[in-house]
């Protein structure tokens, strides 16, 4: 008998309306003084997710995360972990874990007392610890530091540190407060790829609290985009970047270019938008929830955008503008340009560099056409 | 054209003390030097000098005269002759008197110590703990006593505690005899930690408010309650406020004259009036000296091992 290997893609258990969630929260709002740093988010998160909390600061993520460690008390709402209600149990008895973002390890603690602290709470005994302490340290690569103390370990063995004292207790839940942030680059990359190997083994399910989207749209099963103490958009990262359901959500991930126009046609299979500032009608070719002369946004990625010196087909005689090269930023693997348009307007479009040294690259201050797919576009109306 | 170069350089700025500078340079003296022995010769001068002179007065004996005490050195016939009595130091331990009285004064200080430290680590956690605009109000009422003096407030405190004092008259409000409290050990130990208790709360509290909040979440969120994390957390990183505030209270509290001498009953044997009794009473000069230098050495050396062992511990902890 051939056992089917199970896909990632078939635990998904946000898109099956019957599975139940193992952490939710429903309407809560934390005020502080008169300032909600969160409102009213209601939000359900399954077993062995990695979800991302993302957002700026002050966009209330963090409080959020807070409120789910125990730290903070909502204002009003409930706190739902694993069926039940943790909305006013304190910290130390919440079957949660969390790791600081300034990793918080006991300075007068060596490596091995910082990640057995949580199990003698617990009362385990000695020799359960000791074996514990070992089986984490092998897990976190740290073997033969036990003895050191945080201050004698560079910012990546005590971010690992801090990463195996919040795993000792075997959380149901664990809490990362921007876990990666005080890395560098070229580790922060490595230790991305570490976390949800380590995450996927263990099965516990993370949120990630983090200001860096790309760390978010490669750690995340599902995000979470938080602005001003509100859910903006909760979704897969193709979701959140391909077809964002705002203004904001299209602008604080990755590049866009955004521009307005007016409803000409709106029928069921298609809509036609005319734009001043793109200089061209756009066709897309899905029905949007719209109405006649109505003025909404519409948002591309750069990547979306072809350019060429002949005109394109096009297609319904729209989707094809013109414009001039002004400027290019050659990063390696691909291209930015920038061109500018007759209205005024500046789109970015990138282009990946396939070729080495390609002599007939478009270059500056050629006349360009650009064009796009009919539903290489989001339409936003908010 | 180096000459042109240099034509741009802004002129050297006219300095007022080149010529001060100038002058000392060519005695081979620099300003660095200068300020370097600054302090160096105000120690020398009011700290190792006197020292040194008490030091030397405590190895003679008392004799009638002005000074009341033996020279030093002699000159007799042109052989100079140096004279040195151990006596006073002997007398120090064979003397039940001193002996008690040492061991009363630290047994006095160590126990204000451990009264105030009890009392003034609440107040240094709530302080360091306090909003920001609370902190500096909440310190300045710890130091606000300092701004009357000291005698005022040790004579402000037997008006509290004496027979017909205010303590008294309130309870005989309820009817309650009056309590005898001047002139006992109790009032003693009250003006001590009294006096003594900003000096514990201050190191603690540039102790407490540099403690790390997060580490006790982090405390929290790893199943430690309260007790739990102010036993394993916050206690272990306050210990060198702790022992800095007992440092600041034992030492001083060790030698005090003036609350014993006050508040204090004939009972109450501290090494403050043993000397003060040695010098003006018995005009004894050479014993008190003897009994301050004994002193110097018990508190001193103390200090010197326990400040020695936390290097040391602090080496090692970077070391390895």
């Amino acid at each position: 008998m051939v056992k089917n290997p199970q896909l990632a893609i078939d635990t998904r258990p946000w898109r099956d309306p019957t599975a139940t969630p193992f952490v939710r929260l429903r309407n809560v709002t934390k005020k502080f003084g008169d300032i909600f740093a969160v409102s009213d988010v209601s939000l359900d998160i399954y077993k062995s997710e990695l979800f991302c909390l993302l957002g700026g600061s002050g966009s209330g993520k963090s409080t959020l995360l807070r409120m789910l460690a125990g730290f903070e008390q909502p204002t009003a709402g409930t706190i739902e972990i694993d069926g039940q209600d943790m909305t006013h149990v304190p910290p130390y008895n919440r079957p949660v874990n969390m790791m600081f973002q300034s990793y918080a390890l006991f300075p007068h603690m060596n490596v091995e007392q910082n990640i057995a602290y949580g199990l003698k709470r617990d009362g385990l005994p000695r020799a359960e610890i000791a074996e514990r302490v070992a089986e984490l340290l092998t897990l976190v690569k740290l073997q033969g530091y036990g003895a050191r103390k945080p201050h004698q370990l560079s910012g990546g063995q005590r971010q690992r540190v801090a990463l195996a004292r919040a795993l000792a207790k075997r959380p149901k839940l664990l809490l990362l407060d921007e876990p990666l942030g005080a890395l560098d680059k070229k580790l922060r990359e490595e230790t991305q790829f570490e976390l949800v190997k380590i995450q996927e083994t263990l099965g516990v399910t993370f949120i990630v609290v983090t200001h860096d989207q790309e760390e978010a749209m490669s750690l995340a099963t599902r995000i979470g985009v938080m602005d001003q103490g509100e859910i903006a958009m909760i979704g897969e990262p193709t979701d959140i970047y391909e077809f964002p359901n705002s203004k904001f959500v299209a602008g604080f991930i990755g590049s866009v270019n955004m521009v307005e126009g007016v409803v000409t046609e709106d029928e069921p299979g298609h809509i036609r938008i005319r734009s001043e500032e793109l200089g061209c009608d756009i066709y897309v070719g899905h029905g949007v929830d719209c109405a006649p002369d109505q003025r909404l946004s519409w948002a591309i990625r750069p990547e979306k955008l072809a350019l060429s010196r002949e005109r394109p087909a096009g297609l319904f005689d729209a989707n094809v503008t013109q414009g001039t090269v002004e400027e290019i930023s050659y990063l390696g693997d691909v291209s930015v340009y920038q061109v500018l348009l007759a209205s005024g307007k500046r789109l970015r479009v990138t282009q990946t560099n396939t070729m080495r040294g390609n002599p007939d690259a478009i270059t500056w201050d050629e006349a360009v056409y650009l064009t796009w797919g009919d539903s290489a576009g989001s339409v936003l109306t908010v | 054209m180096s000459s042109h170069d240099t034509h741009h350089a802004p002129p050297p700025r006219p300095r007022v003390w080149s010529g001060v500078e100038r002058a000392l340079a060519a005695v081979g003296i620099s300003g660095k030097a200068l300020v370097i022995a600054a302090p160096a010769i105000w120690l020398t001068v009011f700290f190792l000098v006197p020292l040194a002179v008490v030091f030397g007065i405590s190895l003679t004996i008392k004799q009638f005269g002005r000074p009341p005490y033996t020279p030093l050195l002699t000159n007799e016939e042109g052989t100079v002759q140096l004279t040195l009595h151990l006596n006073n130091y002997l007398r120090l331990f064979t003397d039940q008197l001193y002996v008690a009285a040492y061991l009363n004064s630290a047994k006095i200080a160590f126990i204000s110590t451990v009264i105030t430290l009890l009392i003034g680590y609440p107040m240094a956690y709530v302080i360091g703990r306090a909003p920001d605009q609370w902190r500096n109000i909440l310190l300045m009422l710890v130091i606000l006593p300092f701004w009357t003096s000291f005698l005022l407030r040790v004579y402000a405190l037997s008006g509290f505690m004496r027979g017909n004092g205010v303590i008294n008259q309130f309870l005989a409000l309820f009817g309650i005899e009056p309590l005898v409290m001047m002139q006992t050990d109790f009032a003693v130990y009250v003006g001590i930690v009294y006096t003594y208790l900003p000096f514990m709360i201050l190191p603690l509290y540039t102790n407490l408010v540099k403690l790390d909040g997060t580490l006790l979440e982090a405390s929290a969120d790893l199943g430690a309650r309260p007790v739990r994390t102010f036993l394993s957390i916050t206690l272990p990183l306050s210990m060198p406020g702790i022992l800095a505030g007992s440092m600041l209270v034992f030492i001083p509290a060790i030698g005090e004259f003036v609350i014993p001498a006050l508040l204090g009953g004939p009972g109450t044997l501290m090494i403050g009036r043993v000397l003060w009794d040695e010098f003006f009473a018995n005009t004894n000069w050479p014993r008190a000296a003897a009994v301050a230098i004994a002193m110097l050495v018990v508190v001193v050396i103390p200090v010197m091992l326990l400040q020695r062992a936390q290097d040391a511990m602090r080496d090692k902890e970077q070391a390895s």
